[in-house]
């Protein structure tokens, strides 16, 4: 089943040339309307007429996070406020954040991706789908509940967290499939073992879960499966482009389908910039090709990757897409969220204005990500009263939670305990097995 | 005058203490108390010793993060109900106490009670109104 059946199984070379008409407007609408882009590509030395083909993409500069950030809040948008109709946020610092608009048709586009992929998965209008992703700035839970309405699913606000009520709802309700996170999925099948042993969920209607917002496994595709006996697919996006729904699996399982008619890919060497051959890994590059308020040309998402065409059973020509499986950068995504050292380095010179040696420490013991921060108490941080020093941790894990959105184990350790190598201290231990 | 107290940060592992007390006997530095106070993680181990800012200075060497802090000092009979007296002295001037231990002197009959305050000022007054003896820091090296 297919929710456009025309773009989903387009002859590539149809593909191609709809790609490249809607490149040049989008390379175009961007020079035009956008002072940023403008001037970034005239420095470059480039002019979007330039574009005569596909492979003249290599000419565009890029576009990074780093640009997203100093043209905080809106900087990189290319139509006015009032054409504007909605924001979404990439979870960081307020000075770190990426603020995305969506003017209607964008919202249009949104919807209509999320709701290929639930067709992908299975939906139509006779499904009940619950929202568990959360609501709010965070482009999961309004995203996939645009979706869910445009496929004319029963679409069940839920939002996140409270799994009590989840699982009353999916019995009650009769929910057929669930949007979360795939550690929350585990997160469910831990707590009906260990707290609601009465509660089978191979009785009630649940036959897939939509899992995205961080990465994961096969093995763990394996244990939700087999624990909550559904469907686990992936849904990836990126709200820089346009939130999820920029690629999806389908019954196959085996890679994403990217939704190329939106989204042009491309996979470049992340040390030479250089694109590489389809089938190469490498690093994922993004332009959106009919976005209006928040167009991203060439957007480096330091996603690590390989794109690939293999007749898929499933009829969709799409380009693939493999599980993304590494970064390109250190960033973090922890339990959803994403994180860089930098912004926890931030987080601690805030605390006493001093910049301690720490060490964040990462383990994935139950389903949900264990996050532990270890931090040296040097001599501006020591206090000969236990209850300084415990404040001092308080007010450590306080800062965590309401900067970086993360509650984390927040351990004080002794000065020269945390492991550095050649001088430098190993800021992040990353033993989750995804 | 006051006692000058070592407080030293150490992780809840075994072998801290040690490696702790090898710095000090190597720098001949006499303990002459301690008290340890513990948490899951981590406890402060704090002493008593005969030269802390010598101390200090070797522990700061060998980068264990320490610190020097003032306290009182209180001698007191070594009989039941003088350290139940003592406090009233600061019950009296509202006088929170943040931790407190205790040693006995070699000589005499005098128990010395280690004090800590946020107020350690308005806390010696508090006491030598009441006529108690404010230990120094000589009295105590030479006990």
């Amino acid at each position: 089943m297919y929710f456009n059946k025309d773009i989903e199984t387009m002859p590539l070379k149809k593909m191609k040339a709809l790609q490249l008409e809607r490149l040049k407007w989008a390379v175009g609408h961007a020079y035009t309307n956008n002072e940023f882009y403008r001037k970034k590509y005239d420095d470059a030395g480039f002019h979007p007429d330039q574009l005569k083909s596909l492979d003249d993409m290599r000419r565009v500069p890029f576009l990074t996070k780093q640009d997203m950030r100093a043209n905080y809040p809106f900087g990189l948008f290319a139509v006015p406020l009032d054409k504007v109709i909605r924001v979404h946020s990439s979870s960081g610092t307020t000075g770190n954040a990426t603020v995305v608009g969506y003017t209607r048709k964008d919202i249009d586009i949104f919807a209509e991706v999320v709701a290929r992929c639930l067709v992908a998965y299975g939906a139509s209008e006779k499904d009940v789908i619950q929202v568990a992703y959360g609501y709010g700035l965070f482009t999961g839970g309004l995203g996939l509940h645009y979706g869910a309405e445009k496929v004319g699913a029963l679409t069940i606000p839920i939002s996140g967290g409270n799994t009590d009520r989840q699982l009353m709802l999916i019995k009650d309700f009769g929910t057929t499939m669930i949007a979360c996170t795939p550690s929350y999925a585990l997160n469910i099948a831990d707590y009906i073992e260990k707290k609601r042993p009465d509660y089978d969920m191979r009785k009630t209607n649940l036959k897939a879960g939509i899992l995205g917002a961080e990465p994961w496994s096969e093995s763990m595709r394996r244990e939700i499966e087999a624990r909550l006996g559904i469907h686990a697919f992936d849904i990836y996006g990126l709200s820089e482009i346009i939130g999820p729904g920029v690629s999806c699996e389908c019954f196959e399982k085996s890679g994403l389908h990217v939704h190329e008619d939106h989204f042009y890919v491309e996979i470049i060497d992340p040390e030479t910039g250089d694109v590489l051959p389809e089938g190469e890994k490498g690093e994922i590059v993004y332009t959106t090709l009919t976005k209006e308020a928040f167009p991203g040309i060439r957007y480096r998402s330091r996603d690590i990757t390989r794109l690939y065409r293999d007749n898929c059973t499933c009829g969709r020509t799409l380009v693939k897409m493999e599980k993304v499986t590494g970064r390109s950068d250190d960033m973090l995504i922890i339990r959803g969220v994403n994180v860089f050292p930098s912004q926890i380095e931030q987080v601690l010179m805030e605390i006493e204005g001093t910049e301690p040696h720490y060490q964040i420490i990462l383990d994935r013991k139950a389903a949900l990500d264990d996050v532990e921060v270890m931090v040296e108490v040097n001599e501006r941080l020591f206090s000969d009263e236990v209850k300084v020093l415990d404040d001092l941790r308080k007010r450590i894990g306080d800062r965590f939670r309401s900067v970086l959105g993360i509650s984390a184990k927040i351990t004080l350790v002794e000065p020269m305990t945390i492991a550095r190598s050649e001088g430098k201290a190993v800021r992040v231990v990353d033993r989750r097995k995804i | 005058m006051n006692v000058t107290q070592l407080s030293v940060f150490m992780e809840n592992k075994p072998g801290h203490l040690q490696s702790v007390l090898k710095i000090l006997a190597d720098a001949k530095i006499n303990i002459i108390t301690l008290t340890i106070a513990e948490t899951s993680d981590f406890g402060i181990l704090r002493m008593i010793v005969n030269d802390a800012e010598k101390a200090k200075q070797v522990l700061h060497d060998a980068r264990i993060t320490c610190s020097t802090t003032e306290v009182l000092a209180v001698e007191l009979d070594d009989k039941p109900g003088s350290l139940f007296k003592a406090i009233d002295a600061f019950v009296k001037n509202r006088l929170n106490i943040e931790y407190m231990y205790a040693f006995t002197e070699k000589r005499g009959d005098k128990a010395v009670m280690i004090f800590r305050f946020d107020d350690i000022e308005t806390a010696k007054k508090a006491l030598v109104q009441e006529g108690y003896q404010i230990v120094n820091k000589i009295d105590i090296i030479g006990a």
